[in-house]
């Protein structure tokens, strides 16, 4: 018997009995003999956890990651530090077996836990109202743009192109399936184009798309074009990394209408691209656009404090076909650990993060300033990425540097044609001084 | 065991930690001289502060009010809640697979990429399609990824101007969701009197505007559409494609596969048919699987061998492009791959046929207590009319919140919407006759108590942390974060 089966022959039989046929196959009656499969799929038969565990395991080892390697790399997803405490809560399997909490009265500890990364969400990004998360930094901004066309009732989305590459290439997806324009206003010198974009704001503008710090990991000056913006009654939608937001203004005080990010930062492994979380919050005059779900503060019958998820009426199990979304899933277990994350690092630790990221990475920076033959290239507030220009060309480097058993940064010119022999670099606070100079010195002895 | 009902912020004193970074250890200004004060954020988010134990046992103690597949039954249909194996759990862990960056170099993961191309193939094997696209996030992002297809397809034939997808109406919700994500227009069409799909009413509506067609087989009935040959034809006959919703692939595998019914788009559900977890609600992952002539149109990258030695591919012209960053969730590709090899081709078929049993077993046990309109052999899941009108006004709600009382997760309620007082009951193939008949046996003494004892019901559930929520007030005097008052 497989171990995931528990049925005896015997209770097979009785069951058969119960229902009155004589054998399971009668159970298919109903299926038509033309689509009946013929044959076995071509699978190899079932293998025992030792089996597995084995295959697996070799897998495994034919990978070499960040436990390996020293990261500098980021553009995205983010080797940062991740308590010992998070894996355990989340390995809760009161928590990761269970389903969207439709029973809220056997869901309290999941709703609860929403609510309180949704608290947490809102602390960070100064906006009230976060819902409950959503699958990655990319499908949140993605919809954050749907939110300002439902409530613009305006096509046109403009976004920089210092906006991550990857958020911009879902963005483009959407939008293009759904109707709606994408504008693209090009980046100057590391930052948007303030002019450029002030000009491409006009009176058909639903949103412009910022991030910051930036995918070039440059502090972009958003006064400007949030003015411009709201001057002409769009939104602003603000992409943010959420550990930044320990240190820097927040979209709130930026006077974002919606803010998201991806949340991967807080307490997420890299995994390979995902399962990420992806974040939104929102004003209160927005909140009834957000997509997904979003709990809420209630009593029970004898008054005592619960959770529920609430303003369903948004959602498309209500309102199927107007609804703001068609999402369903989140990423719960995500949010959780992002919530034992920001609970773990609290007040004084999440600004700790930052500060190290923002010491160590212009330590980087400064040290690789130094080398003939390299040259950081812009020269404008950074977070904890920077670009870096070599007489050298990036993919060599990168294999020199893996040599090293580091891991180099990501070639800007992929992406940023402008830009050739540039790459980009992250510094996050696991990144020791003894690293870092190794770092310098292997790019030094590459030129 | 104590009860609790702390939130963090409640358990919050300055200054207490629960974490410890190493000292920097790079000679440089403060993180304040370093950046422009203008950027600078004046106050610091105010998170809660408690020591590594108070973060610990909150969370243990929050977990301790929930109710997962470990904790009992979880019957809840269409969202096929199987035993989430262990072992799956485990391997994805791995730092060989947790710690890869999602832009390392492609020689830097190889076994990555080997779990994703023999993912990709497998799951094309499982449903009859000839790629499948790993990348989308969860069954509703295969959705709207299908929809997407659909709509390239025909712009890329000439037919840019079919606006229409018919969706039956017992279709799940999301269906109709992305159907307006993607700019097309949901045509519903009525069920016929044995809960299928109604071919008159079909062919009534297909035409040259129509661009396709949605249908989950078995349908959310747990019946299977036995017309699906004839509904394939006259779909492909006017023009238009048909999209599987893989949210009730349990019951087919290794028996009968979409493709062979003549779907051209498939998306799966890894975490209801491959036993990876729900996590509470995600992460999914819906990956979306297509016959030859839509393969172009498919959202990149994907894996494919190349000089011997695994790449990602990113070239394909016609893509619909990105639905997500990077891959799909990778964590999830490797809880389902484990699953597979775990079952193997002779299990998956076992699979099917014991949560076909099992929701057999359990419709035909129930039947005589509970209203079964739809009275046929079922697949994987089966609909209960509730009670019916009844002297006290005991509605389906009053019968799930007591079956919490008897240690059970309640079924889908009120769903589809096409049958009354609706209990969508889905085994799954993992639970025992024992439980299954506790199970039946608690729902046959509600039953009774709903004419004896109506009271109990109304006031369930009894044992819970908290009793049922005004679910009203929640909308009405929103409170969606901790404010300290």
């Amino acid at each position: 018997m497989h171990p995931y089966l528990p049925h005896t022959k015997q209770d097979v039989k009785d069951m058969l009995k119960v229902i009155g046929v004589n054998s399971i196959e009668q159970l298919f009656d109903d299926i038509p003999e033309s689509i009946r499969f013929q044959g076995e799929l071509s699978l190899q038969d079932s293998l025992s956890e030792l089996e597995v565990s084995a295959a697996i395991s070799s897998l495994a080892a034919q990978n070499r990651g960040t436990d390996q390697l020293a990261c500098f790399l980021g553009a995205g997803a983010y080797d940062h530090y991740i308590p010992s405490i998070v894996r355990h809560i989340a390995g809760r399997s009161e928590f990761y077996t269970a389903y969207t909490p439709y029973q809220p009265e056997v869901s309290q500890g999941s709703l609860q836990v929403i609510f309180e990364y949704q608290t947490m969400i809102s602390e960070l990004t100064g906006l009230p109202v976060a819902n409950a998360s959503h699958y990655d930094g990319a499908t949140a901004c993605a919809e954050a743009a749907f939110m300002a066309q439902s409530s613009t009732r305006r096509k046109n989305i403009i976004v920089s192109q210092t906006v991550n590459p990857q958020t911009r290439k879902v963005l483009k997806t959407y939008l293009k399936f759904k109707g709606l324009n994408l504008i693209e206003v090009a980046e100057n010198n590391g930052s948007t184009d303030v002019e450029q974009m002030k000009a491409a704001i006009d009176r058909d503008t639903a949103a412009v798309i910022m991030q910051s710090p930036n995918f070039l990991g440059i502090i972009e000056d958003i006064a400007e074009i949030e003015q411009a913006v709201h001057a002409e009654k769009g939104l602003l939608i603000l992409s943010v990394d959420p550990i930044s937001l320990a240190i820097l203004k927040s979209p709130g005080e930026l006077g974002a209408d919606i803010a998201v990010g991806e949340g991967q930062s807080l307490g997420n492994t890299l995994s390979f691209g995902g399962p990420y979380l992806g974040f939104i919050a929102t004003t209160k005059k927005l909140m009834r656009k957000l997509p997904g779900r979003i709990a809420g503060q209630t009593v029970d019958a004898n008054d005592k404090r619960g959770f529920v998820l609430t303003m369903q009426a948004r959602e498309q199990h209500i309102r199927r076909a107007r609804a703001t979304s068609n999402i369903t899933s989140n990423q719960a277990l995500n949010a959780l650990m992002a919530a034992a994350y920001l609970v773990t690092m609290g007040k004084q630790g999440l600004v700790e993060v930052a500060s190290l990221c923002v010491k160590k990475a212009h330590y980087t920076a400064r040290q690789i300033a130094r080398l003939p033959g390299y040259s950081l290239l812009f020269d404008k507030p950074f977070f904890k990425e920077f670009a870096v220009q070599g007489k050298v060309e990036i993919p060599e480097l990168n294999d020199k540097l893996l040599q090293a058993d580091i891991l180099g940064g990501y070639d800007l010119s992929q992406e940023y044609p402008q830009y050739p022999n540039s790459m980009l670099l992250c510094v996050t606070e696991k990144r020791t001084k003894a690293e870092i100079d190794k770092l310098v010195s292997e790019m030094e002895g590459a030129l | 065991m104590i009860e609790y009902n702390k939130l963090i912020f409640e358990l919050s004193q300055p200054t207490r930690q629960a974490y410890m970074l190493p000292p920097c250890d790079v000679q440089m200004e403060e993180a304040a001289e370093l950046l422009p004060e203008k950027f600078l954020r004046q106050q610091a988010p105010a998170l809660p502060e408690v020591s590594e134990l108070d973060a610990v046992r909150h969370f243990t103690l929050l977990s301790n009010k929930n109710y997962g597949i470990d904790t009992g039954f979880y019957p809840l249909g269409s969202c096929t809640m199987k035993y989430n194996p262990k072992i799956n759990e485990n391997l994805a862990s791995m730092p060989g697979f947790t710690s890869l960056h999602p832009l390392q170099p492609e020689e830097t993961v190889q076994g990555a990429l080997k779990i994703m191309y023999e993912l990709q193939n497998i799951l094309a094997e499982i449903s009859g399609m000839a790629r499948v696209s790993l990348q989308p996030a969860a069954g509703s992002q295969g959705e709207l990824t299908g929809l997407m297809i659909i709509k390239a397809y025909h712009q890329q034939c000439g037919q840019g101007h079919r606006s229409k997808i018919i969706i039956p109406d017992s279709a799940h919700g999301t269906n109709p969701a992305s159907v307006s994500m993607t700019g097309y227009q949901a045509v519903e069409i009525k069920s016929n009197a044995q809960g299928t799909v109604d071919l008159a009413e079909l062919k009534a509506v297909l035409d040259s505007d129509t661009a396709g067609l949605m249908l989950t087989n078995p349908n959310t009935l747990g019946l299977f559409e036995q017309d699906i040959v004839e509904i394939a034809r006259l779909v492909h006959e006017c023009g238009g494609l048909l999209y599987y919703d893989g949210a009730n692939m349990n019951a087919n595998l290794g028996i009968t596969r979409p493709g062979d019914m003549g779907f051209d788009i498939v998306h799966y559900n890894l975490h209801k048919t491959f036993s990876t977890p729900h996590g509470g609600g995600g992460p999914g992952s819906g990956p979306v699987g297509v016959v030859d002539k839509l393969v172009e149109f498919l959202p990149m990258p994907w894996v494919v061998i190349k000089d011997g030695k695994y790449v990602l591919d990113s070239s394909a012209a016609q893509s619909i492009g990105s639905v997500k960053s990077f891959y799909g969730n990778f964590g999830i590709l490797v809880r389902a791959y484990v699953y597979l090899l775990t079952m193997g081709g002779n299990g998956l078929k076992r699979v099917s046929e014991l949560a076909v049993l099992n929701s057999n077993y359990m419709k035909e046990r129930l039947k005589k207590h509970y209203r079964l309109p739809f009275d046929h052999v079922c697949k994987h899941e089966f609909v209960l009319a509730g009670i019916g009108p009844n002297e006290h006004d005991i509605t389906t709600l009053d019968i799930a919140k007591r079956l919490i009382d008897y240690g059970y997760h309640p079924p889908t309620i009120y769903f589809p919407l096409i049958v009354d007082s609706a209990l969508m009951i889905e085994p799954t193939e993992t639970e025992n006759k024992e439980t299954l008949d506790g199970f039946i046996d608690a729902l046959i003494a509600i039953a009774h108590e709903a004419i004896e004892d109506p009271e109990k019901l109304k006031t369930a559930p009894h044992c819970t942390p908290v009793s049922r929520l005004d679910e009203v007030k929640a909308a009405r005097d929103l409170v969606l974060k901790y404010t300290n008052s």
